[in-house]
């Protein structure tokens, strides 16, 4: 399934900011970065299954509000233990003042 | 309960997994998101200025004790030079292992690798370790670094004020790992993938020592082995100190920090020498919270902890009788009373607890 999924509105995140989002009895995060693009990714940490919606956004590493692992939001990439195995990402796209995602 | 067992490889841990205890979902006080980002947010300045003064003043109390030897006169620089690399490094070990001290990643891992060398504790090894004991705070069987087990290991926690049990540990683990094994129990939480470096920082830190003890046999003096190593015994006392009160005679398998951590009100050279971890059940409950944003959420959660302990003296006279009755009837425990304007415990959780026995109330 490739079908573009409305996940908020863009003015429900704030710049360099992150915020849960449930679909499908899945759990992503959707993040707004630094200089306003969003992203998507998982919303549980590869490590010990966390919400990252809880998380600290710098730049573009989110970091895990439970073991201050990170991860750069944009690739997914693992950048700092304890984690270890990379996030899932998602694109997204702005369509007027939503917020859409593409959840295969 | 049947005597508890602290392996990680014993039947309590194979319990906490059963149970659910092992990676629970914890209890935390609710933060709006805007006021929980402005405490996390990170910054260098604190923890470039506290580390200025601490690596400062350690090359200025070794540089006049190394003068002053070997007159008695150098004794006081000596002991001052121990307890900020016996003690300090245990906080900055911490501090930058959470990655929380400083906001550029180097400087956290820079300060994190020689506080590391200092505590004696691989950093590769014991950033695993103490994730396990976020996960499972006190959790018997799961939490690798429960200092104040039940009964209490007495001699042991006395001999530690001087750092004994902890040298020799430390230091045979580094060999062990050095000549390329990992012990049974440190194979439990570190990743196969990180094995290779907790050798290599074995290695290198071996050279380092063989080196000091090399210079101190070509010398003739202990001098070397003051500077590097020695003071790890003689300077470990107030990290113990103020190490014990963070969870001792507390309760045990929990899912609530309130329920076995604690916070102790200090004066401000332990806070500096200890990062404000003082703060402790904040610190459990948000990790993410830099030390030096600690004092701000301590005020902030006050209202929903149990009341802290005025001073560290105040903490040992709560600590010792508890301690004390575990060396006879290991289930006693202090339980944390909540003021009126706390969230109750989760009484489906910690009914035991939440209904006083077998506990000892808090007075």
């Amino acid at each position: 399934m490739t079908d573009w999924t409305d996940a908020c509105a863009t003015d429900a995140i704030d710049p360099e900011d992150v915020v849960r989002f449930d679909h499908g009895g899945r759990t992503f995060a959707l993040y707004r970065s630094p200089d306003d693009r969003w992203y998507c990714t998982d919303g549980l940490c590869t490590h010990e299954q966390v919400h990252l919606a809880d998380g600290l956004v710098m730049d573009h590493l989110i970091e895990c509000p439970k073991h201050n692992g990170q991860f750069d939001y944009r690739t997914g990439q693992a950048k700092r233990a304890p984690v270890c195995v990379n996030l899932r990402t998602y694109e997204t796209r702005v369509d007027g003042d939503r917020v859409l995602v593409r959840i295969g | 309960m049947a005597r508890r067992d602290y392996s990680l490889l014993g039947p309590d841990a194979q319990r906490a997994v059963e149970t659910g205890l092992a990676a629970a979902e914890w209890y935390h006080t609710d933060i709006p998101r805007a006021e929980m980002k402005a405490l996390m947010a990170r910054t260098d300045a604190p923890a470039i200025r506290d580390t200025a003064i601490w690596l400062g003043l350690m090359v200025a109390f070794a540089g006049i004790a190394i003068w002053l030897w070997p007159s008695w006169w150098s004794v006081p620089f000596w002991l001052a030079y121990g307890v900020l690399y016996g003690s300090a490094s245990d906080s900055r070990w911490h501090e930058c292992g959470h990655g929380t001290a400083f906001r550029t990643a180097w400087m956290n891992t820079a300060v994190y690798h020689l506080a590391s060398f200092m505590i004696v504790r691989n950093p590769v090894t014991w950033r695993w370790s103490h994730a396990r004991h976020h996960t499972d705070t006190i959790i018997v069987g799961r939490d690798p670094e429960i200092a104040a087990m039940r009964p209490p290991a007495a001699a042991r926690m006395l001999l530690n004020f001087a750092g004994i049990p902890d040298i020799i540990a430390g230091l045979s683990r580094m060999l062990l790992n050095a000549a390329g094994r990992l012990d049974p129990e440190e194979a439990t939480f570190v990743p196969v993938s990180e094995v290779p470096k907790v050798i290599l920082v074995a290695r290198i830190w071996t050279a380092i020592y063989a080196a000091t003890i090399a210079l101190a046999l070509a010398t003739q003096s202990i001098l070397p082995l003051m500077v590097i190593g020695l003071p790890r015994l003689y300077g470990a006392w107030h990290f113990v100190l103020v190490g014990y009160l963070q969870h001792a005679g507390l309760a045990d398998n929990v899912t609530d920090h309130r329920l076995n951590s604690r916070t102790v009100l200090m004066n401000p050279v332990s806070r500096f020498i200890y990062w404000n971890m003082n703060y402790h059940v904040e610190h459990h409950m948000f990790p993410m919270v830099p030390y030096h944003r600690l004092p701000d959420l301590h005020a902030r959660i006050r209202h929903d902890l149990p009341a802290p302990a005025p001073s560290m003296w105040a903490a040992y006279r709560e600590v010792l009788p508890v301690l004390l009755r575990q060396l006879r009837h290991e289930d006693a425990f202090l339980r944390r009373d909540l003021p009126p304007t706390a969230r109750p415990y989760r009484a489906e959780f910690h009914a035991d607890v939440s209904a006083g026995a077998p506990g000892v109330p808090a007075e």
